[in-house]
């Protein structure tokens, strides 16, 4: 298992190297991206943490879909800071024997560190800063698990 | 204990983290102690629906009961991802 919390950029290609060696059939990867906002002018995307619960929420939340899908392997990256439009913020990986239980593994490390993971993001644009509100569908997608 | 702030509600309050003598017993006996204190305080903690709380970085209730704690943070929802 890899949790990292980190302010620099991270390199998936080199993550994935030697990720999942071993018994394994499919490995399954997500990265989040900054996008830009509705209007176009988002200039940084803050993103602020709780250092200490942050690693510890997600490798909870890591520890729970590696038991659940008996995976081989699990990782998850989170950058924290100030990212512009397309820097890459987030990734995760799971790797199992078959490939429907990579998939829905990182799904559900995808849904769970959205909302139980103590991270807030604040969109500073041209025209002033505002937090990122929580979704109530965020929320609704725990309980399919 | 340490009572820590994040996101709008360390901006609203001014801090992000003070030490703070209190008998509380629970979280919300604590948030009432912060909302007597300052206009501040009072404006940040208006809503509890809007506000997650978490006892030595773990995510609790607000009829959790404090005794032990060494930390409480006030924060709103998550939005990591």
């Amino acid at each position: 298992m890899r949790i990292a919390v980190q302010q620099e950029p991270f390199d998936p290609a080199a993550e994935l190297r030697d990720f999942g060696a071993g018994d394994t059939g499919a490995i399954v990867t997500f990265v989040g991206v900054v996008r830009d906002n509705e209007v176009g002018d988002l200039e940084t995307m803050e993103i602020e943490h709780y250092p200490g619960m942050t690693e510890a929420a997600l490798a909870g939340i890591a520890e729970e879909a590696e038991r659940r899908w008996s995976l081989g392997d699990v990782m998850v990256i989170h950058r924290y800071g100030g990212l512009k439009t397309g820097e890459r913020i987030m990734m995760v990986a799971t790797a199992a024997r078959h490939r429907k239980a990579a998939f829905e593994a990182a799904e559900y490390l995808m849904d769970y560190l959205k909302s139980r993971a103590p991270f807030w993001k604040k969109e500073i644009t041209r025209s002033g800063a505002e937090w990122v509100a929580a979704k109530a569908d965020d929320e609704a997608a725990l309980d399919r698990w | 204990m340490d009572v820590l702030y994040f996101a709008w509600v360390r901006e609203r309050i001014g801090l992000p983290r003070e030490t703070v003598e209190t008998s509380a017993v629970t979280v919300n006996d604590l948030v009432d102690e912060l909302r007597a204190r300052e206009e501040r305080y009072a404006a940040a903690f208006a809503d509890l629906g809007a506000l997650r709380v978490a006892i030595d970085q773990e995510l609790a209730d607000f009829d959790a009961r404090l005794a032990g704690a060494r930390e409480v943070a006030f924060f709103p929802p998550m939005t990591g991802g």
